[in-house]
């Protein structure tokens, strides 16, 4: 059983982390880090996908060794590079291998990456992969058999389904679109794009009201002032507010990181009432995680 | 309309070394619009090929390079030049190119263009992709905008995350997103219900390489059996 669906169905705020996977067969280091920091510190760890369309170690992989690790993972999914042939048969490949959680994606664009002449698949949306996870659970698959009925399964997985929304997108109507249609496919909880504005986030929380899912709010920690100024000038639906911004300004460098996990301790204390639990994109600065749970006053 | 751009004349040399005499075949149709084989590119590129040594046998503009009549009626009319012709230099789109070498099965074809995409016309050098012929037609749930083809990811159930304020992609920030062009229309005539409706996977098992279509033969209508 998912401890991160046990831990929401619960009503207790639930905190994930994240890890990405090497771009390269050194594994090590980042297991490393996730027992180190976040073991224990977070419920589950989310494993990227070839993120920003960088060639590296699969996730699935990752997952099963976070499992072998005592570490529940969460698997992400994108629709970039597997048609519904892939998608579905990975999704079942991470079920015989003990990963419950699949956090499904439509992916970066290859032209984003590090090998932009790749042909993008996207055969099937977020919508359409939440379909198909939600389909194999019950035991069947997308295709249809000789007289029209699906396909029946030797043994049907369990998953525990996630999709992402931009709370920050403008306009913001058609990510509630989207959410609702993702939910309506089957998702089972969020996690959202980053947030540094609860103000906002309040008001992006308002208009999700009427869905029934619990919302962990993206935490993005920032390593400079410059990072900050980049994400609102590149990243769309990204808005680090000045105040934020000069904090980070002022800071010097070797004082960054306790900044970094005051900065992002403080946002999970403000949002907390908000949602259901927070989301940590560390980024690499994984030895981050503990700082911002007691920042974030979540310990004891 | 086929939208296309020539090859570099660097690489249409390189496609006809080795050979003198070449024919020079345009189209009257989409290359002609695009600039890339009507009359004046023809001629153009006749007088410099020339320059570099070589031998025009014969040009022609088909009518319409891919329509087989239309193809069979210019090459019986140039057969002396065309069999003249070490090979032809066809400046049309890849169907063209083709259609013309098909029936010269003896006759070696060079490509002269990139054949870009089916494409709309927004003024003389300015064209714009909108559909990718896909046989599974959304544009009636999205009020005449196609995500298909006009969304980077080609997604059928609304925006990514990828969009800014301004609308853009974040693929291309010269591209507008479709799926806020679409949430814009929809909303501004009462319709955003129907951005509101789960879309089924897009269909691909009608885009499979090659496609071919043909009409249902018309069979004439059986006669009434003779009365006795």
């Amino acid at each position: 059983m998912s401890q991160l669906r046990e831990t929401l169905d619960a009503g207790q705020f639930a905190v994930t982390g994240e890890i990405g996977p090497p771009k390269g067969t050194n594994v090590e280091p980042v297991l490393h880090e996730a027992e180190t920091f976040l073991k224990g510190n977070v419920v589950a760890v989310n494993v990227t996908d070839i993120q920003t369309a960088v060639m590296r170690t699969g996730s699935m992989a990752m997952c099963r060794l976070l499992v072998e690790r005592g570490i529940e993972p969460v698997f992400q999914m994108v629709c970039r590079d597997r048609n519904r042939l892939a998608l579905q048969s990975d999704a079942l490949s991470a079920a015989v291998l003990g990963i419950e959680n699949v956090l499904a994606l439509t992916g970066d664009h290859v032209v984003m990456g590090d090998h932009p002449d790749a042909k993008p698949v996207y055969d099937l949306d977020s919508v359409g992969l939440l379909q198909a996870l939600s389909r194999l659970e019950s035991g069947t698959d997308m295709g249809l058999d000789m007289k029209g009925n699906p396909n029946e399964l030797d043994g049907a997985p369990k998953f525990f389904r996630g999709c992402v929304v931009t709370p920050g997108a403008d306009p913001l109507e058609p990510q509630v679109i989207k959410l609702e249609k993702k939910v309506e496919a089957g998702a089972q909880f969020v996690q959202t794009q980053a947030v540094y504005d609860p103000a906002a986030f309040e008001q992006f929380m308002k208009k999700i009201e009427h869905l029934k899912i619990p919302i962990l709010v993206g935490i993005v920690v920032l390593k400079s002032a410059g990072m900050a100024k980049y994400m609102n000038r590149s990243v769309p639906g990204v808005q680090v507010p000045d105040g934020i911004i000069q904090q980070m300004a002022e800071t010097a460098k070797e004082d960054r990181k306790k900044v970094s996990a005051q900065i992002a301790g403080r946002l999970v204390r403000e949002m907390k009432p908000m949602c259901q639990g927070a989301h940590l994109m560390t980024l690499g600065w994984d030895d981050l995680v503990p700082d911002i749970i007691t920042n974030a006053g979540l310990k004891p | 309309m086929i939208i296309l751009k020539q090859k570099p004349f660097e690489e249409l040399l390189r496609e006809l070394e080795g050979e003198t005499n070449v024919f020079l075949a345009g189209c009257a149709d989409c290359a002609t619009t695009c600039k890339v084989g009507g009359e004046e590119e023809i001629d153009a590129l006749e007088k410099k090929l020339t320059e570099h040594g070589k031998t025009v046998t014969g040009k022609h503009i088909f009518d319409t390079a891919c329509l087989a009549g239309s193809v069979r009626d210019g090459v019986k009319q140039h057969k002396e030049a065309i069999e003249a012709a070490d090979s032809i230099l066809v400046m049309a789109c890849g169907t063209g190119v083709q259609s013309i070498g098909d029936q010269l099965e003896d006759k070696q074809v060079h490509p002269g263009a990139e054949s870009l995409f089916v494409g709309e016309v927004a003024r003389l050098g300015k064209y714009a992709e909108k559909c990718t012929l896909c046989n599974d037609c959304v544009l009636e749930l999205t009020d005449g905008i196609c995500p298909v083809t006009r969304c980077s990811k080609g997604l059928v159930n609304g925006p990514c995350g990828g969009y800014s304020e301004e609308g853009k992609c974040e693929v291309d920030p010269d591209k507008d997103c479709a799926w806020v062009l679409i949430y814009k229309r929809l909303q501004k005539r009462g319709h955003l219900h129907k951005m509101k409706e789960i879309r089924p996977p897009h269909g691909y098992s009608s885009h499979h390489h090659p496609r071919s279509y043909q009409w249902e033969k018309r069979r004439p209508p059986k006669k009434e059996p003779a009365a006795p």
